[in-house]
């Protein structure tokens, strides 16, 4: 009924769509109409992550696991959450730095190494091999099932039969061809295959719909939907199981594993990095990608555990693999269009991965395991050989057939023991391996090269000790021994409960055990190191990115010149003339250079020729080729004296700039001191004037209202209204004294002075203040007084202010204030003491400052304008002298000045 | 703070929240061998909470605020 022939024609129609498909997508790339540029295309692409291993392969686990099959589309979804800060970042550095791997991506942060590449491809490789292997598998199984329609018998062992009579030989060589049809017609730039990812978006529709539509129908036409498969398998002791998790502490931690491992493989497999990170075409895309990529992920589950059900309700103990399922269900059902439609879901999820995979795989063994080590040959002359593309091309090609080769000995020798789903987990636990170095190298600047270095060889390791070396003893290439009693019988060896750890599954164990040495000898290998300067410049170009856009071209520590006609040809032999041609120019047309104009080079145009290169042959080998190109100048000691010199210089500036940045903050400040104290000043004379002001209006009020007021009381209002028009005239008088002052226009009247007469003077002008406050003032003034010059009004009104000064702040009760005058070498001292509260020494130095006043914490603000003493500061200087204040507070304080004396000669003969 | 940055912080809570809702302490709470609407209790559970931050990835990336990856360099 359904001939083998059918299904061989049916599968070869399919493949020649897809080859149509491709064929199409890449004739619209070329002329710049491309198909692939709309974030549906690209969250197709990147549901290239369900293999066979979620086609088939979840069934199985579902029917053994229950739930535990969802982990592994769980972790993607909340990888995406994280896309803004982790995927964006490494888009965005992919391309700018033309990153075509993850072996590339990895090397280039540190330092652009070489071995650090090589590292990477190695074990992604021999993580990978599993991988494919798996798909190999469910391939040839359901091939093998098909083949025996309608019958149903579980599958014979295959590896008794010899290889060419192994179905799964010619699958491996099938899709090996497949994918060097696909992946390596001729050689990109930018390592971008538009008509692949638009054949592998189209394969995952066929997937989807497949899965869907055999869901539908287990569900919906042999039983009644979700609530009939339920009911049914609730009342089976075995089914009911895999409704739940188990109930022990593995349960869970195995859980978390699986999504920790699931949420790697979405960035780190080398299909995924491919799609998602390579073949991206607009960042952009990432915005609809990251809900429309789970969603796929979402429907694509939906059936998994009603068909898993129906398969262990229909054939729960005739022997038929779990795995297989989703074709055995509508075999059995004799459904014959629908048996078909399912083969060739579970052959595009399975073809998808393996192109893009060995695609992938295949382009970091050329770029980052061969080529470098083929052009540090000198002997091979490789450098110099005319056409380089037809090697390359060959080279990935080998790469795509060896890599199909190693995957079908694994299946031959391992695969055949193990479901779907542990293989996967194998492989998937190996790439997690890039996770410290990658996902730590793009935050963190202080990853070292040797860090990564012996962090993935140490993950890596133990990754091969407790998972890939058990699944070859599981086959019986090693022996059983090893498993159950450790390596020579080393108990604390055994490799799935290393040191003893046995709370744990297979992959737990591994997963723990691998990831604490990675990231152990990462992180200590990156302290204990010394990054070299390539290394710190890719360091910080890495975790900088976006602070770095636009510089790119000019950002490397390596200055090189070289002439345009070596630079050209070398170009031409790896990418072909046009295409050289076409960079070129647009190089030229972006930086506006005329090509005719000169022959050498700047270290700009190496750089992007070195990056051109590296979009073909990776980044490590195109430092190697550029090189042997370019006069390199390792930065001689003028440069480096030069560069030096400039550093100087911008630090000296920068002092400068800091110094009189320094000074106009302290001017600024002062400004809006003086600006607070004019306020002040302001609001303080404005007070004082109201003061007396209000008190002569209100007395004059009444003297006009009530004109019969005796004559007693007439008489002491207009006394006190006369008061308080001299305290007026007063204040008036020093703010305009201050005023002439602070300008420079006070007019000096000097004369010859006796101090003793002005000291006088002051005391009898103050006579009434100080009687009424019942002070006792002691004046000493010496016999006889040497004349000095100075102008006497002014003088007499220092003292005024330095007496009334005193007066205010005696103390109130038993007030005593000492006036003294005394000769102290050729100079006249005068000092002026009272026993009031003292001024502290902070004080001191503000009370001389116009405005100010000391604020008494009991007495608040003192009366008067502040501008007393300034004032008389202001005089006394004129006449060569200095007023200072000494105190101690609560023992009142002592103002002094002292004046030379008037030379006789010095006399002006008036 | 760029509105750019604003969504980004979103979509790292979203992942937070998705660590809670998909581990041990939560996932203990529906693990037990029942249906609801004629679905194990647990798979209902886990494929609402698969939604609904489905439903807000798609929420935050919508966003009239600012697209999480802009559209122009």
């Amino acid at each position: 009924m359904l001939a083998t022939e059918t299904v061989i024609f049916v599968s070869l129609c399919y493949i020649g769509v897809l080859f149509g498909i491709a064929y199409y997508g890449d004739k619209r790339a070329d002329i710049g109409r491309s198909i692939i540029s709309n974030p549906y295309i690209y969250a197709l692409s990147l549901a290239v992550y369900c293999t066979a291993w979620t086609f088939y392969g979840s069934v199985g686990r579902a029917a053994s696991a229950g739930p535990a099959f969802l982990t592994i589309y769980l972790g993607p979804t909340l990888m995406v959450t994280l896309g803004w800060l982790v995927l964006k970042k490494i888009v965005r550095i992919s391309k700018i730095h033309r990153i075509t791997s993850i072996a590339d991506f990895i090397g280039s942060r540190y330092g652009k190494s070489m071995t650090l590449g090589g590292v990477v491809t190695v074990i992604a490789v021999l993580g990978i091999i599993p991988y494919i292997s798996l798909q190999l598998k469910a391939i040839s199984s359901s091939f093998l099932l098909i083949h025996q329609y309608p019958s149903l018998k579980p599958l014979s062992s295959q590896s008794s039969i010899g290889l060419w009579s192994d179905t799964t030989f010619y699958v491996a060589l099938f899709l090996a061809v497949f994918a060097i049809l696909f992946g390596t017609r001729n050689l990109e730039a930018t390592e971008r295959h538009e008509g692949l990812v638009a054949a592998i978006a189209f394969e995952s529709i066929v997937k989807l719909v497949a899965f869907l539509a055999v869901g539908t129908f287990i569900t919906f036409f042999i039983y009644n939907g979700f609530a009939d498969l339920s009911q049914k398998a609730l009342s089976s002791p075995e089914l009911r199981l895999l409704m739940t998790l188990p109930k022990d502490a593995g349960a869970f931690s195995s859980w978390f594993a699986h999504i920790f491992l699931s949420m790697m493989a979405i960035v780190f497999l080398p299909r995924q990095f491919q799609v998602m990170v390579v073949e991206n075409v607009n960042e952009a895309h990432l915005n609809k990608a990251i809900w429309l990529f789970p969603l796929y992920l979402v429907a694509i589950n939906i059936f998994v555990l009603p068909v898993a059900f129906a398969g262990m309700l229909s054939f729960g103990s005739s022997g038929l693999d779990a795995d297989m399922f989703v074709l055995t269900l509508p075999m059995a059902n004799k459904q014959v269009f629908l048996t078909l439609l399912v083969f060739i879901g579970g052959m595009s999820a399975a073809t998808g991965m393996v192109i893009v995979e060995t695609v992938a795989l295949s382009t970091m063994i050329c770029n980052d395991l061969v080529m470098p080590v083929l052009l540090h040959m000198p002997s091979l002359k490789l450098a110099q050989r005319e056409d380089l593309s037809s090697i390359l091309l060959s080279i990935r090609r080998l790469g795509i057939i060896l890599v199909l080769l190693m995957g079908y000995a694994y299946f031959h020798y391992a695969g055949e023991y193990y479901t779907l789903v542990s293989i996967g987990l194998t492989s998937f636990a190996a790439v997690a391996q890039f996770a410290p170095a990658l996902l730590i190298g793009i935050f963190w600047k202080g990853g070292t090269r040797t860090g990564a270095l012996l962090g993935l060889v140490a993950g890596f390791s133990v990754w091969f000790y407790t998972l890939f070396l058990p699944s070859l003893a599981g086959a019986g290439l090693i022996p059983q021994d090893f498993l159950e009693h450790g390596p020579f019988g080393i108990d604390f060896l055994k490799p799935f409960e290393l040191f003893g750890l046995d709370a744990f599954d297979r992959i737990t164990h591994a997963v723990f055990w691998s990831m604490l040495a990675n990231l152990g000898c990462y992180v200590a290998g990156s302290l204990f190191s010394r990054p070299s300067a390539m290394e710190h410049t890719q360091a910080a170009m890495f975790v900088d990115v976006y602070r770095y856009v636009g510089r790119v071209h000019d950002s490397s520590v390596w200055r090189g010149t070289a002439y345009l006609p070596d630079l050209v040809s070398m170009l031409e032999r790896f990418l072909g003339r046009e295409r050289t041609e076409a960079a070129l120019d647009n190089y030229a047309m972006d930086y506006g250079i005329n090509w005719d104009q000169s022959l050498t080079r700047d270290p700009g145009l190496v750089n992007h020729i070195e990056k051109l290169l590296a979009g073909a042959i990776g980044s490590a080998s195109a430092r190697v080729m550029v090189a042997s190109v370019v006069k390199e100048e390792p930065l001689g000691i003028e440069e480096v004296m030069d560069i030096l010199n400039e550093t100087r210089q911008a630090i000296v500036y920068s002092r400068e700039l800091e110094r009189a940045s320094a000074e106009l903050r302290a001017a600024n400040q002062r400004l809006q001191e003086l600006d607070r104290l004019k306020d002040e000043f302001i609001s303080t004379v404005s007070h004082e004037l109201r003061t007396p002001l209000t008190a002569i209006r209100s007395l004059a009020e009444i003297l006009h209202d009530y004109p019969d007021t005796t004559p007693d009381r007439q008489r002491e209002f207009s006394s006190i209204i006369i008061r308080e028009t001299q305290r007026l005239t007063r204040l008036i008088t020093q703010v305009l004294d201050f005023q002439k002052l602070e300008s420079g226009r006070m007019r000096w009247a000097i004369t010859t002075v006796d101090l003793r007469d002005v000291v006088e003077e002051a005391v009898s002008a103050t006579g009434q203040l100080v009687a009424d406050k019942r002070i006792r003032m002691q004046v000493n003034l010496p016999d006889a007084s040497r004349p000095i010059l100075g102008d006497r009004d002014q003088l007499i009104q220092a003292m005024v202010n330095l007496i009334s000064n005193a007066v205010k702040f005696c103390d109130p009760d038993r007030g005593q204030i000492e006036i003294r005058l005394e000769y102290v070498a050729d100079r006249l001292r005068v000092s002026v003491k009272d026993n009031g509260i003292g001024i502290s020494e902070a004080d001191q130095k503000q009370i001389f400052n116009k405005f100010q006043q000391v604020m008494d914490p009991t007495r608040g603000r003192p009366p008067g304008t502040g501008l007393g003493l300034s004032i008389t500061r202001q005089i006394i200087r004129h006449h060569h002298g200095e007023l200072k204040v000494g105190s101690t507070p609560g023992k009142g304080a002592t103002f002094y000045f002292s004046m030379p004396l008037k030379p006789i000669s010095a006399i002006p003969a008036q | 703070m760029t509105r750019d940055k604003i969504n980004g912080r979103r979509l790292v809570g979203l992942f937070l929240l998705g660590m809670l809702l998909f581990n041990f302490p939560l996932l203990y709470l529906f693990n037990r061998p029942m249906l609801a609407l004629g679905i194990p209790v647990l798979y209902l559970y886990l494929f609402t909470a698969w939604s609904l931050i489905i439903f807000l990835i798609l929420m935050i990336s919508r966003s009239k605020l600012d697209a999480p990856f802009p559209d122009h360099e």
